[in-house]
């Protein structure tokens, strides 16, 4: 992966300035790539990790990753019902795998009866669909690289040779 | 009955920088760019295969010269890298660091009033291992200008009678200077034109930016002539398992395990197990250190210099040694300056020798955030 690209999946809101200061590039360099990886998609969209167990809001979140069979589209496969599913803004990810299941579904909703009732309203009764399996989640431990457990630091000495 | 301490122990240059340290060490939120080793902890890999070697029952000696299996990986590994042919059964030995592995060589080689030239600002043991096996140091001072590079005009002028051995270190600690292949050919032949013992301390080699690093005794003749250090701290953020080895001369192999057999027996059981896994898998990881470490060192060279602070650009470890010249003050008096009034750690460059006097090293094993927050202290500093 380029270097932007690598060290912007690691801090997204680090400005075009420091980039430069740690690749040995100028800033405008630098600027015009990353304005070039937007233009083409590369960079889809800047995001911040949110460890959703210590935010206190008044309604609680859940969210459940759902296994979906399905029987595949003549012409279009997968992607055509894909589609159909995604495009809920429950689904927060979707992916078409390889073994037991086809798609694999992230869910988030305000609690059970919310995913629930999505899958019972909304997803199983689908065409296509021939069976779902949902899985609640109950703890994140790590996400995109990230963990969430509070990473003791600083076992080093302060001065050493 | 008092007892009374060994003269030649008595002798050693007092570390004035004890206190120092100590005074560091007794400081609370203190931004610490005077740390030694890597901030990265060691990769998972390796640290869940040395509990897994507990857990095995993997708790007893081993061979003197460390398991066998490990001397193959490193056998391997230098062939592999460099094209280096060292045989794991005669010619490599496991220490506990380099630092041991170091102290060996000169036990091994010194007989009393050996000269052994020294090329300094250096890390801070090369001194006393080489007094204390009752050799007697030749300094060979490096500067700024030659980008503190030992050159080989200085090791020729320096050849008298009674010198046995050289030292060097690259990458080196403190100043981060490192060799091209072209100056290291330059520096072999002037080892050998004067029959010189090289003591080659590589523990930095996986962390050099500019060009690829050459073992010096991969180079053509070369091989009789040196001792090749290396480890697994610094590439593979282990320092606390205290695991280094050394490749030679069967002949001094076998001396140094002498003094190693009876004074280590061998190097700790669960360290040799990491170190293996660290040789079999651990590649990537160094790889995405390093690449860190260099965005670090292109971050701090440019922002020393434009606070003020000359710096120039080393070519490996992860260290700067920036001049305070400007100041006016001592590297002591700076260091501790910037300690009691911006709470910013780093070691004064006299710790390494006169020649490091007027410098400072600032390890930039730290993270970028607290790079850029000590940059900010020392530049309020500056200001003053």
């Amino acid at each position: 992966m380029d270097e932007i690209l690598e060290i912007l999946s690691k801090d997204a809101r680090i400005s075009a300035g420091e980039i430069a200061k740690l690749t040995g590039k100028t800033e405008d360099f630098v600027k015009k790539a990353v304005k070039k990886y937007e233009k083409n998609g590369i960079i889809v969209k800047y995001k911040t990790i949110i460890n959703h167990d210590l935010v206190n809001t008044t309604g609680s979140f859940v969210r459940a990753l759902i296994e979906v069979n399905i029987t595949p589209q003549k012409d279009v496969g997968f992607d055509s019902i894909a589609e159909r599913i995604y495009s809920f803004p429950e689904v927060t990810s979707c992916y078409l795998l390889s073994g037991a299941y086809d798609l694999l579904l992230v869910v988030e909703g305000e609690n059970i009866h919310t995913v629930a009732n999505f899958v019972a309203s909304k997803l199983s009764p689908m065409e296509n669909v021939r069976g779902t399996t949902t899985h609640f989640l109950l703890k994140k431990y790590k996400e995109d690289g990230q963990i969430f457990k509070k990473q003791p630091g600083g076992k080093r000495l302060n001065i050493s040779y | 009955m008092t007892m009374e301490i060994s003269k030649k122990v008595e002798q050693l240059a007092p570390s004035g920088i004890r206190a120092f340290f100590d005074l560091v060490l007794g400081m609370k939120d203190v931004i610490s760019l005077g740390v030694g080793e890597p901030d990265f902890v060691t990769p998972w890999h390796i640290r869940e295969k040395a509990i897994f070697s507990l857990e095995e029952g993997f708790t007893s000696y081993t061979s003197n010269k460390g398991m066998l299996e490990l001397r193959r990986q490193i056998a391997h590994f230098l062939g592999h890298r460099y094209g280096m042919t060292y045989d794991p059964e005669e010619e490599i030995l496991v220490t506990v660091g380099v630092s041991e592995g170091l102290d060996l060589a000169m036990r091994a080689i010194l007989n009393p009033g050996d000269k052994v030239l020294i090329p300094e600002p250096s890390y801070v043991s090369y001194r006393p291992v080489v007094e204390l096996a009752g050799g007697t140091p030749v300094i060979l001072t490096t500067t700024l200008e030659n980008g503190f590079k030992l050159t080989p005009s200085q090791i020729e002028k320096a050849c008298h009678k009674g010198v046995k051995a050289m030292m060097i270190n690259y990458p080196c600690n403190p100043t981060g200077a490192s060799y091209t292949k072209e100056e290291l050919q330059a520096i072999a032949r002037a080892a050998q034109r004067h029959n010189l013992f090289v003591i080659s301390d590589e523990v930095y080699d996986e962390l050099t930016y500019d060009f690829p690093h050459t073992p010096l005794a991969s180079l053509r003749g070369m091989k009789d002539h040196v001792l090749y250090f290396n480890g697994f701290s610094k590439a593979y953020a282990m320092t606390g398992f205290r695991i280094g080895w050394v490749c030679g001369p069967a002949k001094v192999v076998a001396a140094m395990t002498k003094i190693h057999q009876y004074t280590m027996l061998c190097a700790p059981i669960t360290g040799q197990m990491a170190a293996e896994e660290a040789l079999k898998n651990g590649f990537k990881s160094v790889q995405e250190m390093k690449k860190e470490y260099n965005r670090r060192r292109r971050y701090i060279v440019g922002a020393l210099n434009e606070i003020g602070l000359d710096c120039h650009m080393p070519q490996g470890a992860f260290y700067v040694f920036p001049s305070i010249g400007r100041t006016g003050e001592t590297s002591m008096a700076f260091a501790q300056n910037l300690l009691k009034k911006k709470k910013v750690a780093l070691v004064p460059g006299g710790a390494f020798g006169a020649a490091g006097e007027g410098y400072v090293r600032i390890s930039y094993a730290s993270s970028y955030e607290n790079l850029k927050e000590a940059v900010g202290r020392i530049k309020d500093y500056l200001k003053r």
